[in-house]
């Protein structure tokens, strides 16, 4: 272009500015960054939230970590260890192997969803997931119970392994249940928490009446 | 405007070598004349970058933006920026629609009014379900609440499933929970839903959610009934229960339909089914799920007795009968 041959920039009017591509947004190389990491790190960092979720129903505090990351690997963990050490425990083992994996399923789940439902028609303030991921985190302390009692039945069955087992079973009841209060009762108004309890006393109280009620044929 | 990929490096080294003239395109922004055009880039681009403009435009997306802060990706990144838009566009009408579709059919805002309830309420409507009323001329107050109801079938499950494992019912299809949930809810959705058309039938007062809270609250006298009977095996003890405490709650109910109904016959009608499938069902669940179905079976065939079954022999001639002829109905049925 002759014409423009003789156009030159002044000195005293900088031409600045950057010359670089403005990258869209910020959201896509997030994605990119957690899909990049090693699978380790992946599996850890979840991990680790279970983990800590899981200190936190040992030492009941109000904290808002349970509830405000939710995630439902803890409770399907302790509902198949429980529904899998629940197994086996009837008459006909042949016959009631599979209900009874399933009954224990479907009890906790169906349970923990009529539960939720429950306290979200009385008002509560807590999300669906979010009550579900505490309810089925409160199994723990009954998983232990289970695990105890199946380790009191191997030395055998009578009243004294009877008592022993009642008396873990039912600390461990009185547990959860706390827990699970501890939680759940505050996103309600306060004349209506008794409303909220009675359900969660229920709930796991067959859970851990199922427990007590298990012998291994 | 924006950089190109060409004479934009060269515009920069420009700036810090000012009038080098000759190959090198020089610009002064100042002295530069709308006609000519962006001087950053040669005419064929310019022209090009126009073009796609248009195209944008006639589009309608918004995509113009990102393209006039600097980008200039050709033509390929136009058409995948537009596609991007157009795909989050269709993505956001899809999620409002289907937000509102849920937030439709599956509010659970409906059933909100119904659990407005407190504990204290909930506790006097307990013990008020096992007093029959006296007045029964003037229309009694139902309160259409289904917390309490909703918590007695559930609480009716559980002791079933107690009974069910101490008697040691072997079910072939299914299982012990949904046998006792199907049960539960089976009698309250159906005999309220059956109440609730004879009702209609009959011209009674009475809305459905007042059957389901009526029938709902009734199960409390099944509740302790059950409750006491499945741990303390006593025939007799059972039919105690059975005529206080279910006449009891059954009276209850029958007393307040009455009170809603007009005429003798309706009056009758309604009554009867109520009273018959109430104190038919708890006679139902004890029977149906107890050791002593199994224990009365083996007593008619075999000699030996174990000394529990001895307690079964004190019942009069009449009801052993009775009981004979319905264990073994439901032994068939099972």
């Amino acid at each position: 272009f002759p014409g423009l041959a003789d156009v030159s920039i002044s000195q005293d009017i900088p031409v600045e500015g950057e010359i670089t591509v403005p990258v869209g947004s910020h959201s896509p190389d997030e994605d990119y960054s957690t899909l990049d990491e090693p699978v380790k790190d992946t599996i850890m960092r979840d991990l680790k939230a279970v983990g800590k979720k899981f200190i936190h129903v040992m030492y009941p505090r109000k904290s808002s970590a349970l509830l405000r990351d939710w995630d439902l690997w803890g409770p399907l963990v302790l509902c198949v260890s429980l529904a899998l050490m629940l197994q086996g425990g009837s008459a006909d083992s042949k016959d009631d192997g599979g209900p009874q994996f399933a009954e224990v399923f479907v009890i906790i789940w169906f349970g923990a969803v009529v539960i939720t439902l429950n306290s979200k028609l009385l008002g509560g303030t807590i999300s669906f997931f979010q009550s579900l991921c505490v309810l089925g985190y409160c199994v723990m302390p009954l998983t232990v119970a289970m695990l105890v009692c199946r380790l009191v039945l191997l030395a055998g069955v009578g009243t004294v392994s009877f008592i022993i087992r009642l008396i873990v079973v039912g600390a461990m009841f009185g547990w959860s249940t706390l827990a699970s209060t501890a939680f759940l009762a505050d996103s309600q108004p306060p004349n209506r928490k008794a409303l909220v309890v009675y359900p969660i006393f229920l709930f796991y109280f067959v859970i851990s009446w199922m427990i007590l009620t298990f012998t291994p044929q | 405007g924006g950089g190109a990929a060409g004479p934009g490096p060269a515009g920069a080294d420009t700036v810090s070598a000012p009038a080098q003239g000759g190959g090198s395109a020089v610009i002064d922004m100042e002295n530069m004349d709308d006609t000519s055009g962006s001087s950053f880039e040669d005419m064929g681009e310019m022209h090009q970058r126009m073009k796609e403009e248009e195209e944008e435009e006639a589009e309608g997306e918004a995509g113009a933006g990102e393209e006039e802060d600097g980008e200039f990706l050709g033509m390929k990144g136009l058409r995948g920026q537009l596609g991007r838009q157009v795909a989050d566009q269709m993505w956001q009408v899809g999620k409002r629609q289907a937000s509102r579709a849920f937030s439709l059919y599956a509010n659970i805002d409906i059933l909100r009014p119904y659990f407005d309830v407190e504990p204290v309420q909930v506790r006097a409507r307990l013990l008020e379900s096992m007093i029959p009323v006296k007045m029964i001329n003037f229309p009694q107050k139902i309160a259409g609440e289904l917390y309490g109801p909703l918590m007695l079938v559930f609480t009716l499950v559980a002791i079933l499933l107690h009974g069910m494992k101490t008697s040691d019912t072997i079910i072939r299809e299914g299982t012990l929970m949904g046998t006792a949930i199907g049960t539960c809810f089976g009698y309250w959705l159906g005999v309220s839903s059956f109440m609730y058309f004879l009702a209609y039938l009959c011209n009674a007062q009475i809305t459905m959610v007042q059957m389901l809270s009526l029938l709902g609250y009734g199960l409390f006298g099944h509740c302790i009934t059950l409750f006491v009977t499945y741990n303390i095996h006593f025939h007799s003890l059972f039919y105690i229960f059975w005529l206080v405490v279910g006449g009891l709650s059954t009276l209850r109910m029958v007393a307040v339909l009455v009170s809603r109904t007009v005429g003798h016959t309706q009056r009758l009608i309604l009554c009867g089914t109520l009273a018959a499938l109430h104190m038919l069902f708890l006679l139902y669940l004890h029977f149906a799920y107890h050791k002593v179905v199994e224990g009365i079976l083996d007593t008619l065939e075999g000699p030996n007795m174990p000394p529990f079954q001895r307690v079964a022999r004190d019942i009069p001639v009449v009801s052993n009968a009775v009981l004979n002829t319905t264990s073994k109905a439901i032994a068939l049925t099972l």
